[in-house]
């Protein structure tokens, strides 16, 4: 669309820094009687199939990034953005030494017709200018991965960037990568 | 419901925002990806997102100067309020979203396993608020102004003063993180992660300008920073797509 010339320029983002802790995750930070961390439950005890996910996130050198906080949405296991007692978001943190993340919550449903199922990522660090958009989707959803309009988008030598392996029962494996070879894809949203 | 309806956000100007990778700022050589962004049409995924309440923020939440401090005392300091009004791109408010900030203490040290600047601690500062808008998208924090601190960038880098802020709004399209600095400091156009702004005018936008008129006499000086998320894209009836 064309711009506006009346319209308003949005907010420049700046990194969230190696400290987005204090505000984001304060009891990780090693602050305690501030405040409490919010976004340390995704799914609560909502109904569906509990799954694990664990991965990390990757320089371009192939370090861990152990200072990047990632957040999670995602719809319930119908489908549905925002239903009434799910809030489907949260926060991940990775260990501070070796950069492994894992969070728990349940397998989302389709969100409408030939939709995979899948959850969206994003990715704050010291060293991103500004969030990086990015999904994850299930390696054993086949079939509606190979339906799915969003992966159709993506070149086929990236597609895999964007999806779990699965990782013994229920678990599943995503590393992100930022740089490099298998560089995940991330979006424009 | 998370998010208002299905319509789509204007895209982001790539122009305006900072780009992955700013070499004078020295973490973003092994961190930005190479690849450019892949354009997503609008999805339900983005054009909604997680709602908050007051559950979620506590009165006196936003009061820096009292959240960590033990009873009648206070966070060391000069005292400020920083304020101002969340609206989108139109220029209509964002009500009840959720900000959240974060903020060196006055001598420029954060309370952070990771921070081991020399400045000391203040056992009544912990530097972490958080607030919902109001009606008119207002938002208000009390604390201190921070100090400026030294980072390993080069061997003389020096952050001006500043907070971090994090903004929500109503779709997960609009997801912000910012800083805001504070009117007159002369550090701001040396740093690095101010310059990775290519725009000078978006340079300016995170400077919070002294607003006398929201000071409180005898207590606190004040400084404005308005924030602006991402807008409803127009309709096809009121302008023609792009190109034509
Ligand atoms: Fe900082």
């Amino acid at each position: 669309m064309a711009e506006r010339s009346d319209r308003l320029r949005e907010t420049p983002s700046q990194t969230a820094g190696p400290y987005v802790h204090i505000g984001l995750a304060p009891t990780a930070a090693g602050i305690d009687g501030a405040l409490a961390d919010l976004g340390r439950e995704i799914a609560g005890d909502a109904q569906g199939a509990r799954i694990t996910v664990s991965g990390r996130v990757i320089d371009g050198k192939g370090a861990p990034v152990a200072d990047a906080l990632i957040e999670v949405w995602q719809a319930d296991a119908a489908g549905r953005y925002g239903a009434e007692g799910f809030r489907g978001w949260g926060r991940v943190i990775p260990d501070f030494e070796t950069g492994e993340w894992r969070f728990d919550t349940i397998r989302p449903g389709s969100t409408g017709p030939g939709i995979a199922p899948h959850l969206t990522l994003w990715i704050v660090a010291r060293g991103i200018n500004i969030g990086l958009h990015t999904r994850l989707y299930f390696g054993d959803e086949g079939a509606a991965n190979d339906a799915d309009p969003v992966l159709a988008l993506v070149p086929d030598g990236r597609r895999g960037t964007l999806i779990a392996a699965p990782d013994g029962p229920d678990a599943y494996r995503f590393d992100i990568h930022l740089q490099g070879e298998d560089e995940t894809v991330f979006f424009d949203a | 419901m998370g998010g208002q309806g299905d319509m789509a956000f204007t895209p982001r100007d790539w122009g305006w925002q900072p780009p992955a990778l700013t070499p004078e700022y020295r973490t973003t050589v092994a961190r930005a990806p190479a690849n450019p962004l892949l354009r997503l049409p609008p999805t339900p995924s983005e054009l909604s997102g997680p709602v908050f309440g007051h559950g979620d923020v506590a009165a006196g939440d936003n009061d820096l100067l009292h959240n960590h401090a033990a009873p009648g005392q206070s966070a060391i300091g000069e005292r400020i309020i920083l304020h101002g009004r969340v609206v989108d791109q139109d220029g209509r408010p964002v009500p009840g979203t959720l900000i959240e900030v974060w903020q060196a203490n006055a001598g420029g040290r954060y309370r952070h396993r990771v921070d081991g600047y020399l400045a000391a601690l203040d056992p009544n500062f912990a530097g972490c608020g958080r607030v919902l808008t109001g009606a008119d998208g207002a938002y208000s924090f009390h604390t201190v102004k921070p100090g400026a601190y030294p980072w390993p960038n080069s061997a003389n880098s020096w952050r001006p003063a500043h907070i971090h802020l994090s903004i929500f709004g109503t779709a997960f399209a609009q997801r912000l993180i910012t800083q805001c600095y504070f009117q007159g400091d002369p550090l701001i156009p040396h740093c690095a992660i101010v310059r990775a702004l290519p725009d000078p005018a978006a340079r300016d936008r995170l400077v919070a300008r002294l607003d006398l008129e929201a000071t409180v006499p005898f207590d606190s000086v004040a400084y404005r920073f308005d924030i602006v998320l991402r807008g409803r894209a127009a309709t096809v009836f009121e302008n023609r797509p792009e190109g034509m």
